[in-house]
């Protein structure tokens, strides 16, 4: 099996105190005061793992563990402070859905513009902007702008877009928490034949159920740490049992 | 060397196959966004300058009695490539930072941002151009064949404005003073580039230092090719080019350096 992401040795840096030095003055200020000072937050420190092509990998952890911070860096939002992340073939990040919607364009101008931003062609999006359309059960609402779109409809538009196509690697948010439950049967279906068809997965979610039921491998993050990393039962068994 | 140099040119071009479709996707966003729910839409963009012209036209004839040949085409071949620039470098300077949804959620390369804010105002001015050409068929103003080599003036401005576009969209990630600031240095900028006045009224200090202002350079160009039918000399292209490239440098320079961490500022 060829190498799909590797993860080698990964920490990434958030420098608190510079959120807030914004404006010149300020910038000034501090210098003059010599208090540039750097006030170091490590979300992730020395993360390494390798996925394969086909692997379905699970991400737990408490709020702030880091998971979204990794998926960040694998889907190279955020450069890491150290380390490196390399990862071979097309890249679809769905850190969240419907990210890049313009609110005030329709849902058909929408899919295009979405399309885009995922790097698809604007011939490939009208072959399968039906499709689309019919998988978010939003064909009635084609040129509504988004704005006036529930939650509900903008996220489930989102993930027709996303999942539309099998990429090489697909990077989920806890996505599957979507729309209501018919959606999300209906979701958690589509999510099956992706990772059957050859996507490499990751996956961050809550629910250690839906990890169990759709990925091989987990990883357990506590505060930016690896605490366990294993096939995906016993990760979820031992990440559940440490709160009983 | 040469090996790496390759590499980066091929990586470029496959960036743009892969990217193209968005930034014109971006373009289309920008120029459809801006005219929703207005009745004329896509007219204004022609109505605009002529409505701003008739304005300066009444008030610089009558309040301040200028002797110009011509007056409100020689305003609009100053304004129109003026505005071009103010309005792509303004619209660029804010891009990366409302478009920070996008940014913070999927990998794109972040030059797309700005440089679709100046193909956009690019595509304005093509339009406003229409309304030159109403104009001159009104006040029965002479087509020079030289108003074909429009294109070349307009070419350099845009690599002007793609460079200061970059350096303004880089440094507001950081700085967002600059963003205040700039609109009253677009205004001072209004009034030193020769835009409703005759370059020679200046004092001579003042004309030595407006050869540094490069809007002058594009704007004279831009006069000799409409009003009098002149194709500026090696020397004058030169000057432009150099002063083009010169600004595209510094804009590439300080955004690629900065960009990878754009997405923790904003």
């Amino acid at each position: 099996m060829s190498v799909s992401v590797r993860v080698d040795h990964v920490s990434m840096m958030f420098n608190m105190s510079s959120e807030k030095v914004d404006s010149i003055k300020e910038y000034l200020i501090r210098v003059l005061k010599h208090k540039i000072s750097v006030q170091p937050f490590w979300a992730l420190q020395d993360i390494s793992f390798e996925l394969e092509k086909g692997d379905a990998l699970g991400v737990v952890g408490l709020n702030g563990s880091g998971k979204s911070t990794l998926l960040k860096l694998i889907s190279g939002i955020l450069k890491p402070t150290s380390g490196t992340v390399e990862t071979y073939g097309s890249i679809a990040p769905l850190i969240e859905l419907g990210a890049g919607f313009d609110p005030e364009l329709s849902a058909r101008e929408n899919i295009f513009l979405n399309g885009a931003v995922l790097g698809y062609s604007r011939e490939y999006m009208a072959q399968h902007y039906d499709e689309i359309l019919k998988f978010a059960e939003l064909e009635d609402f084609a040129d509504i702008a988004i704005k006036n779109f529930s939650s509900g409809m903008t996220a489930r538009l989102g993930f027709a877009i996303a999942t539309m196509n099998v990429p090489d690697i697909l990077i989920l948010d806890e996505i599957l928490s979507v729309g209501d439950y018919k959606f999300q049967e209906k979701s958690f279906a589509r999510m099956e034949t992706l990772i059957h068809s050859g996507a490499t997965m990751l996956f961050v979610s809550h629910s250690t159920s839906q990890i169990e039921k759709l990925c091989t491998k987990a990883l357990w993050l506590d505060k930016g740490h690896v605490r366990m990393y294993g096939p995906a039962q016993e990760v979820c068994q031992a990440y559940e049992g440490a709160w009983e | 060397m040469f090996a790496w140099l390759w590499l980066r040119v091929t990586n470029l071009v496959e960036a743009f196959r892969k990217y193209g479709n968005l930034l014109r996707e971006l373009v289309v966003r920008d120029i459809k966004v801006r005219y929703r729910k207005s009745i004329l839409g896509l007219v204004w963009t022609v109505l605009n300058p002529l409505l701003m012209m008739c304005v300066i036209t009444v008030v610089f004839s009558t309040i301040f009695k200028q002797n110009i040949p011509n007056f409100p085409i020689y305003y609009l071949s100053g304004s129109l490539i003026f505005s071009f620039n103010s309005e792509a470098t303004s619209n660029a300077m804010h891009s990366i930072l409302s478009n920070c949804s996008l940014i913070k959620k999927v990998y794109l390369p972040k030059y797309l941002f700005p440089i679709a804010c100046v193909l956009s105002s690019l595509v304005n001015l093509a339009f406003s151009l229409i309304a030159m050409v109403i104009v001159m068929i009104l006040t029965q103003a002479p087509f020079y064949p030289t108003l074909l080599l429009l294109p070349i003036p307009i070419f350099y401005t845009f690599i002007f404005a793609v460079g200061l576009g970059m350096l303004l969209a880089a440094l507001t990630v950081f700085f967002r003073d600059i963003a205040h600031f700039y609109g009253v240095f677009i205004l001072a900028w209004t009034y030193f580039t020769p835009i409703f006045y005759p370059v020679e009224i200046l004092p001579q200090a003042a004309l030595t230092l407006m050869k540094f202002n490069p809007m002058y350079h594009y704007v004279s160009y831009m006069r000799n090719l409409i009003l009098y039918g002149q194709v500026p000399g090696v020397l004058e292209n030169l000057a432009c080019i150099v002063v083009s490239l010169i600004m595209l440098a510094i804009g590439l320079a300080v955004f690629y350096r900065r960009q990878d961490r754009f997405v923790l500022y904003i």
